[in-house]
């Protein structure tokens, strides 16, 4: 039984792995680019899922972290020319880094008035980029136009060819499979442990030995870094940044992701990338008059009908199942 | 001189906008123990319901009134319909509730009512006794009222078997359904009082920055801050935090930073206060036992 | 002979004939046919700025009306509308959907300078004409740069700069108070503003104080104003935030020249609700007919106006000054799609777009007109200043623009 499980998974991962690589060239260019959103989405709903999924820190200003991350990368592109893939690493360090400060009055709040302080960042944020002091840095109110990256090398499949569009799709892709494989990892361990310690009993985790004040504000800081990752990579693909671009309502459409694909899962970051990218469409195309009402539907159904979010509805479907077949396993046994 | 004055005249009279919905939030939190982020558009729809029911004809005080009891009704059935299931449901399941009631609330208000600024009356006449050199007529009227629901508000919480039973069933649901107090009923009458209160805070506030669905938008995070730095369940608390973001935004937009970082600094500050007393300058600090 | 040359002349004849049925009726890019014409846009229908959504609705009803009356040279108008929520990677997705999936011929009248912003180079990437840009930022007049853009109204530099000059005409010892937008709306009204007055700027204006969209009132800012002593303001707001400092004005006892941005120019959105007596004397711009303002009550332009409404889009209100704007764009679009003939092609769209010459429209101003040239991606410029008298509008001075 086992053995073919095994088999199952192996198989079903390297198709899903091909459809991964296959599917941009099957697929208009237009779609590619929704498809990157969403895995770009993904990476920053995961980094806010390692901070409030794990670690039970509310943060309602991730949005923050993501312009932080665009812009790190947009101003490095156009005033120092420095190549697209390089400011990756540099997003990811200076969102570490004011991550890791704000982590530390984030020390001494807690629930709502973390959530206040986090949101009231958000806030900021767009009012402080259009600043007239460092307006020669971001562009003010106009923002910064970026020129797109073509691919470097030529390539067809079926007739298509890898242009702008394909090869940033795969470049998201890249990136994203190492963030989830690195948070995979993180959060395995002794430290996801720690960070879910702290999230359900901080005391009893304190009094276990483990220090709150480093684990929580370097928390803060890794999630920062993953977001603002994800703001680097959207500059590159959306090729402008603007301060309207990151207003309160995208660190709340991070949230709702967050929710919606389900706390302290991994793979919940990509169904959340999936709903906040696509269900403002289909509200859109259902209502002219209401769209936003219609939006608010669909986060009503989905909260009455999954709670825990996508993630938790699988793991139930997942455990009921299980269940009939240990049940069954014992019922054939005499 | 003079214009030092103004400014913190005019701190105070914004203030006391936002320690309205600040009263409004800590009515929901000291019933449920949740922030509401929809409690701005519900106040913004009662408004609207009120300017309908002016439009048509009402006088201003029937139309006041009408609008408190249609609010609370509102709060009640949209706690009852939208709120129940989610009653046992993570706290950030909740969240998203508020959000969704957040938006549809705005878009449907947008749909029936238009987007066009509508002006809304106020009950205190321009050269009413009571106006002085620095406040209007309004203001006063507006800030007497705010004063009033508070004390209201305080000697609910405090003085009633209601607002007792309400208190308990937020806290300790457990214990309270023990004592044979119905939470799930006290949930709703919560929300219903909280959008009673949203709807004054509606009626007062339209007046001064005219009705549109997006009158709220702005206010409710100033409420929030309000009610936060004075600590989330303390009604005092949060009518003396709504004065001091007031008073302290203008002060800083015209003599500190200028206008185009004070939302920033503002809000810095108000954080900055939080991280010296996280439970609010006036909130009750508790101290969990190991 | 004879008989060889009625040979071939029949043979001729016999070869057009032949080849008729395959000359379609046009020339076509992707978005048209014999039958319709695809029409993109792309509009803010939810989130903070819906408020001018309803633009796209009071277009998507005027190309209803025309296509009731038979389209445009026998073809319908298909107007696919989009939202953006105002936000740039959003009208990006958008702007692609629309070009790439439903394969428009055009995009019309898309709002806002960031989120136009963001579409700016794609657009002239991909050659798809991005026409009546909705917004006043002045970068889209730009033929060399960006052929494929083309704006509508006045820019707002432009509008900055009349004031300017009408104060410099006027009050050469002006003491002069801004309060502005702080967005691209905001400070491009102050740039024109700014350098219409030249070098006495820096000594004119004495005080300049902006105010978020957030923000839930501009009283503050207008005590400010008044305690620096300024006695000419120049109102960069939106109606809302117009309408509460002129109220804020007259509640404080501060009575300067009083220039206001014509984006909230309009009696019903604006005046009304501030007060009627405390907009006396106000000063602005207009290119538009404002629905609200008595002096139209009987103008022919207007009631063909209010009759559309209350036909095809009864929800639409009538004061609202953005409506207009919708109706007069979609009337300039349909002259060019006219123009353009059978030739359907988007470099011809464009050509035509560059080739406008309409003395004006119903509900433009009088005097007002639309002209474009190879060099000229303006199609208004010309703007009337009007001062209120407690009632309506009043024309004075003369026509700016060119």
């Amino acid at each position: 039984m086992n053995n073919l499980n095994r088999k199952w998974l192996i198989l079903g991962s390297l198709l899903v792995l091909a459809a991964l690589l296959i599917a941009p060239f099957l697929l208009k260019n237009f779609r590619v680019f929704q498809i990157t959103l969403v895995i770009i989405y993904a990476i920053a709903i995961l980094g806010l899922n390692i901070l409030t999924g794990f670690n039970g820190q509310f943060s309602l200003g991730h949005g923050a972290f993501y312009a932080i991350g665009a812009y790190t990368a947009a101003i490095l592109m156009d005033k120092f020319g420095v190549p697209y893939w390089a400011t990756f690493p540099v997003a990811a360090a200076v969102c570490l880094g004011f991550g890791w400060l704000i982590g530390f009055p984030a020390l001494r709040l807690a629930g709502h008035y973390l959530a206040l302080a986090t949101f009231a960042l958000a806030l900021a944020i767009p009012q402080l980029l259009k600043y007239k002091l460092i307006e020669g840095w971001t562009g003010g109110v106009q923002g910064i136009v970026l020129p797109k990256p073509d691919a470097p090398f030529d390539l067809a499949i079926f007739g298509q060819r890898l242009n702008s569009d394909r090869w940033l799709y795969f470049v998201a892709l890249i990136v994203a499979i190492i963030m989830f494989w690195l948070a995979y990892n993180l959060l395995r361990g002794r430290v996801g442990r720690a960070l879910i310690a702290i999230r359900d009993h901080p005391i009893a985790a304190s009094a276990m030995g483990i220090n709150l004040t480093y684990f929580k504000s370097v928390t803060f800081g890794v999630s920062a870094a993953f977001t603002g990752v994800a703001g680097a990579l959207g500059a590159v693909v959306v090729a402008f940044v603007a301060p309207d671009s990151f207003t309160v309502f995208l660190s709340i459409s991070f949230l709702v992701g967050l929710v919606v694909g389900g706390l302290a899962s991994i793979p919940a970051a990509i169904f959340g990338g999936i709903f906040i990218q696509y269900v403002p469409n289909i509200a859109d195309e259902l209502s002219k008059s209401a769209p936003w009402a219609i939006y608010g539907i669909f986060l009503l159904t989905f909260m009455y009908v999954m709670p825990t979010g996508v993630m938790g509805l699988i793991r139930k479907i997942w455990e009921k199942a299980a269940h009939r077949h240990v049940d069954s396993d014992a019922a054939a046994q005499p | 001189m003079e214009g030092f004055i103004h400014q913190v005249v005019s701190g105070l009279a914004t203030g006391s906008i936002y320690a309205a919905v600040g009263l409004a939030l800590v009515m929901i939190y000291q019933s449920t123990h949740h922030l509401n982020f929809a409690q701005g558009e519900m106040a913004m729809f009662s408004t609207f319901i009120a300017w309908a029911l002016l439009e048509k004809g009402w006088p201003y005080w029937a139309a006041f009134f009408v609008t408190i009891a249609a609010s609370f009704i509102l709060g009640f059935v949209v706690q009852r319909l939208f709120l129940r299931p989610v009653e046992k449901a993570p706290v950030l399941t909740n969240v998203i509730v508020f959000i969704g009631l957040l938006v549809i609330f705005n878009s449907v208000a947008g749909w029936i009512f238009d987007y066009t600024i509508k002006p809304f009356q106020s009950p205190f006449p321009k050269d009413a006794w009571f106006s002085t050199r620095f406040f209007s007529a309004h203001e006063v009227g507006s800030m007497s009222v705010t004063f009033c629901v508070l004390l209201a508000l305080y000697v609910f919480f405090r003085f009633t078997p209601v607002g007792l039973a309400m208190r308990a069933a937020a806290q300790n649901p457990d214990s309270a359904r023990l004592v044979g107090i119905r939470v799930s009923m006290m949930l709703a009458v919560g929300w219903g009082l909280a959008a009673a209160i949203g709807s004054v805070a509606g009626m007062m506030i339209a007046p001064v920055v005219f009705l549109d669905p997006h009158m709220m938008s702005g206010i409710l995070l100033y409420g929030f801050a309000a009610a936060l730095l004075g600590g989330i369940d303390n009604p005092w608390g949060a009518v003396i935090g709504g004065l001091i973001v007031g008073v302290l935004e203008n002060l800083l937009g015209a003599y500190v930073i200028g206008t185009e970082l004070k939302l920033s600094v503002a809000l810095v500050m108000i954080v900055g206060v939080l991280t010296l007393k996280p439970s609010g300058l006036f909130g009750k600090v508790v101290v969990t036992r190991v | 002979m004879k008989r060889r040359v009625f040979n071939i002349a029949a043979a001729a004849v016999a070869a057009v004939f032949a080849a008729a049925p395959v000359i379609a009726k046009g020339k076509y890019d992707p978005g048209a046919d014999d039958k319709e014409i695809k029409i993109g846009n792309i509009m803010p229908y939810s989130g903070p700025a819906s408020s001018y959504g309803t633009i796209g609705k009071t277009a998507a009803a005027y190309f209803k009306m025309i296509n009731e009356k038979g389209g445009i040279n026998g073809r319908k108008i298909n107007f696919i509308s989009l939202d953006d929520g105002y936000s740039p990677p959003k009208t990006v997705e958008q702007a692609r959907k629309l070009v790439e999936q439903e394969e428009v011929l055009l995009l019309f009248h898309t709002l806002g300078t960031p989120t136009n912003s963001a579409i700016h180079k794609y657009m002239n990437q991909k050659k798809v004409p991005q026409l009546f840009v909705a917004t006043g930022a002045t970068k889209w007049g730009d033929p060399k740069g960006h052929p494929w853009t083309m704006g509508w109204q006045p820019n707002y530099q432009a509008e900055g700069i009349i004031y300017a000059q009408h104060i410099l005409e006027t009050m050469p010892n002006a003491k002069i108070g801004i309060l502005f937008q702080n967005d691209d709306y905001g400070k491009d009204y102050v740039h024109g503003f700014e350098e219409g007055l030249g070098a006495k700027a820096k000594t004119m204006i004495i005080k300049k104080v902006s105010y978020e969209t957030t923000d839930p009132t501009v009283d503050s800012q207008m005590v400010e104003l008044k305690a620096s002593g300024a006695d000419v303001f120049f109102n960069v707001t939106i109606p809302k935030f117009a309408a509460q400092a002129i109220k804020k004005a007259a509640e404080i006892g501060w009575k300067p020249v009083h220039y206001l941005n014509s984006v909230s120019a309009s009696v019903g959105s604006t005046l009304k609700p501030a007060g009627l007596d405390a907009s006396k004397d106000i000063i602005s711009v207009q290119y538009n007919k404002d629905p609200t303002d008595p002096a139209w009550a009987n103008d022919p332009g207007f009631l063909e106006y209010k009759a559309f409404l209350a036909k095809y889009y009864p929800e639409g209100n009538i004061i609202d000054a953005l409506n207009v704007t919708g109706y007069n764009a979609a009337m300039t679009m349909v002259q060019v799609l006219k123009q353009a003939g059978d030739n359907l092609t988007r470099a011809n769209v464009m050509k035509e777009a560059a080739n406008l010459n309409m003395p004006g429209l119903p509900m433009l101003l009088p005097g007002i007109d639309i002209k474009t040239g190879p060099n000229d991606f303006f199609p208004v410029e010309k703007e009337q200043l009007i001062k209120f008298d407690g009632e309506k509008f009043v024309r004075f001075g003369k026509v700016y623009g060119r």
